[in-house]
């Protein structure tokens, strides 16, 4: 079915075709038309999930980890403050194993109070063991939604899946939508480790040191077989539904000379400027990273590299580029732009790669 | 006990302090649920006793969570159960400090969403996990080690908090009266929605006492007042025997603080703060259950 969506209103309709036994969630700015459209569909009976209004995002995260370890489908949606509020319980929903999904509406962080895009909220919890992805369309907000169900419920997985939306930028903006029935492309979840009355067992108590240690290898394991479990649900996806994804969206790459490597919708801003760069002879191409945990492999050649970062590590640099260089080893121009919303156009996305200087870092719009 | 299961749902080989009444409170707590149920326990006391990974002292799926998070966790599993049909029992088993403290908001949220569930407040009136620090239920001039002079400030009123909540079931209890606690606990497990135990738990290390004196130091808190056992449904508050007994002729204050290390260095102010206490609470308390106020 073709409709008009909004990447929240996209969510919440990928929500409702997996069916989750149990949502629990607290409103946010810009998440907060996800809660609302979900309580509007539990209501009218159209969605037929436990819908738990919680007093808060901690308690949201906590509520989803008590129902997904009965063994059902569990659902959330944060943002910005929202989701560092239930840091806590993020770690425990990956270190519990339960396959969560949740949706994060990129926001930025206070002080000052922002409610524009940026990507620092999710990249700060990069390191609990979540799967990331991060969406450019209204389409891609559905489709990543629907996957993140397959993917984090595969018993190969076993771990949360984050779908990450800018805020704004494509939470609240209007696009065309296909829906689609999921039919059995999202199997029922069975999970190996729900909790049983009849087989009782401690869960989450002390560990040794050499066994915690342990879990946490299992952890990795895991999210190295996810990859191959992405891989997996994105070709089926593919051939059930007809839109194809990968690990990183590809655009003119092949015989590029300069890469512009970005995410969310910034990554599809890049697609337009490449097609103004390649005008004036320039051999751009663009390279989209949606998934960041597992981070991709790269295959990047010699090319150079312009990584746009929508986000900062204070004392150390953009979280893409530092990533890209110390995985591949290669040096690039780490632009710093649309931090709080800040408006990035391509056509400045273009000149950034005019006037890229490989191995310095530039603020857009605060550096000279 | 009669009326409750023969099984033993914690073993003998926990890693609680000798003369422990939480685990006490929790075997019978367990007895009176059966086996259909699965406890929901936040960072506390109860985390360490049930032993380390691979091993547990628990014969009951205990499902361990975050400080804060308890009776958030209960809200999601409650609801998980109902949409498959399922009467599992969801018990949530906190320390003071993860009720009064740091958990009170998610207990509140849970309490006012109707969650169908039993919260249960073990009080041993510090946080005894970490070494015995301050509580929002640690009383007025008792040593803790972050009060080495004294608490200066007085209990906070959990079940006047919880009351406010408009709850089906609510009920204060402890340790030392065994039959009572299980006969409330069965009550609440009657009843669907959300329940709410509150229960004293005397803690030989934390109080300073010898561990040989548990019952003793529980008996003598009803027995003076400082502690009053009753039940609520919505507004009818019935009081519990022990505790009608000790309004009619309570055993003196200073027998109960003299029990304790912790009370040693008590000023007689204090002293006299929490007498006032004792006697403003039971007036309410009896006008309440006479349906006077
Ligand atoms: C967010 C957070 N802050 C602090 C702690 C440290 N901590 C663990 S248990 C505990 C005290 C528990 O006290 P209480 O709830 O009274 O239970 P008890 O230990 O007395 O059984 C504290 C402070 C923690 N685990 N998590
Ligand atoms: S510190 Fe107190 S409550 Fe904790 S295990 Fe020891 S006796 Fe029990």
């Amino acid at each position: 079915m073709l409709t008009v969506s909004t990447g929240n209103n996209a969510v919440a309709a990928a929500v409702r075709q997996a069916n989750p036994a149990v949502v629990a969630a607290y409103p946010i700015t810009p998440q907060t038309e996800i809660v609302e459209q979900i309580a509007n569909y539990v209501t009218n009976g159209s969605l037929k999930s436990k819908y738990i209004p919680v007093e808060s995002e901690h308690s949201a995260m906590a509520a989803c980890i008590g129902a997904s370890i009965t063994g059902v489908r569990t659902f959330t949606a944060t943002s910005s403050h929202g989701l560092l509020y239930m840091h806590e319980m993020v770690n425990w929903a990956a270190g519990a194993r339960l396959p969560i999904v949740m949706a994060n509406v990129n926001r930025a962080l206070g002080p000052g109070w922002n409610v524009w895009a940026e990507h620092t909220d999710a990249l700060q919890t990069r390191d609990t063991g979540w799967l990331q992805v991060y969406v450019s369309t209204v389409q891609e907000a559905y489709d990543a939604t629907l996957m993140a169900f397959r993917i984090a419920e595969d018993r190969r997985v076993y771990l949360p899946v984050m779908i990450n939306l800018d805020g704004f930028a494509l939470s609240h903006i209007s696009q065309q939508l296909e829906e689609s029935e999921v039919g059995d492309f999202i199997p029922p979840l069975v999970l190996d480790h729900a909790i049983q009355t009849d087989a009782p067992a401690g869960y989450g108590c002390m560990t040794s040191s050499a066994d915690y240690f342990r879990i946490r290898y299992d952890i990795e394991r895991s999210m190295r077989d996810s990859v191959q479990v992405i891989k997996e649900t994105e070709e089926a996806f593919a051939q059930t539904f007809g839109r194809k994804y990968s690990w990183t969206e590809e655009y003119r790459c092949e015989d590029a000379d300069v890469l512009i490597l970005a995410m969310g919708t910034l990554g599809k801003e890049a697609e337009v400027a490449v097609d103004i760069l390649r005008n004036e002879g320039v051999k751009a191409g663009s390279m989209r990273v949606r998934w960041i945990r597992p981070f991709p492999e790269l295959n990047l050649g010699d090319r150079e590299l312009v990584v746009i970062d929508r986000n900062y590590s204070f004392g150390f640099g953009g979280i893409l580029a530092t990533s890209i260089r110390a995985k591949t080893g290669k040096e690039c121009y780490n632009v710093i732009a649309g931090l709080g919303g800040q408006e990035v156009t391509y056509h400045d996305i273009a000149g950034f790669v005019r006037d890229r200087r490989i191995g310095e870092e530039f603020w857009f719009g605060v550096d000279a | 006990m009669s009326g409750t299961s023969a099984s033993e749902y914690i073993w003998k080989c926990t890693s609680a302090c000798a003369g422990c009444s939480s685990s006490l409170i929790l075997r019978h707590v367990l007895k009176a649920a059966g086996p259909d149920t699965v406890l929901v326990v936040p960072a506390c006391c109860t985390s360490v006793l049930q032993g380390v990974w691979p091993n547990t002292s628990f014969n009951i799926p205990v499902y361990n969570v975050a400080f804060a998070a308890a009776a958030a966790v209960a809200s999601g599993m409650a609801a998980a159960f109902e949409s498959m049909g399922r009467t599992t029992n969801v018990i949530a088993y906190a320390g003071d400090g993860g009720t009064v403290d740091i958990g009170i908001q998610a207990l509140s949220g849970a309490l006012e969403r109707g969650t169908n569930f039993l919260y249960i407040c073990y009080d041993n009136e510090a946080y005894g996990n970490t070494g015995m620090q301050r509580s929002g239920s640690t009383p007025l001039g008792a040593r803790t080690t972050t009060t080495p002079g004294g608490k200066t400030h007085v209990k906070k009123d959990l079940d006047r908090i919880i009351a406010a909540h408009h709850l089906p079931y609510m009920a204060t209890a402890c340790s030392a009266y065994p039959q009572d606690l299980v006969k409330k606990v069965q009550k609440a497990l009657s009843i669907k929605g959300p329940k709410f135990m509150h229960i004293l738990a005397p803690c030989p290390p934390g109080w300073r006492y010898d561990a040989s004196q548990t019952i003793e130091v529980g008996k003598m808190a009803v027995k003076t007042g400082i502690w009053a056992m009753y039940e609520r449904e919505y507004d009818s508050l019935t009081l519990s025997g022990p505790t009608k007994a000790a309004m009619i002729k309570p055993a003196p204050l200073e027998d109960y603080l003299k029990m304790q290390g912790r009370f040693s260095s008590i000023s007689e102010d204090a002293i006299r703060v929490i007498r006032g206490e004792i006697e403003r609470n039971l007036r309410l308390l009896k006008a309440e259950a006479e349906g006077t106020c």
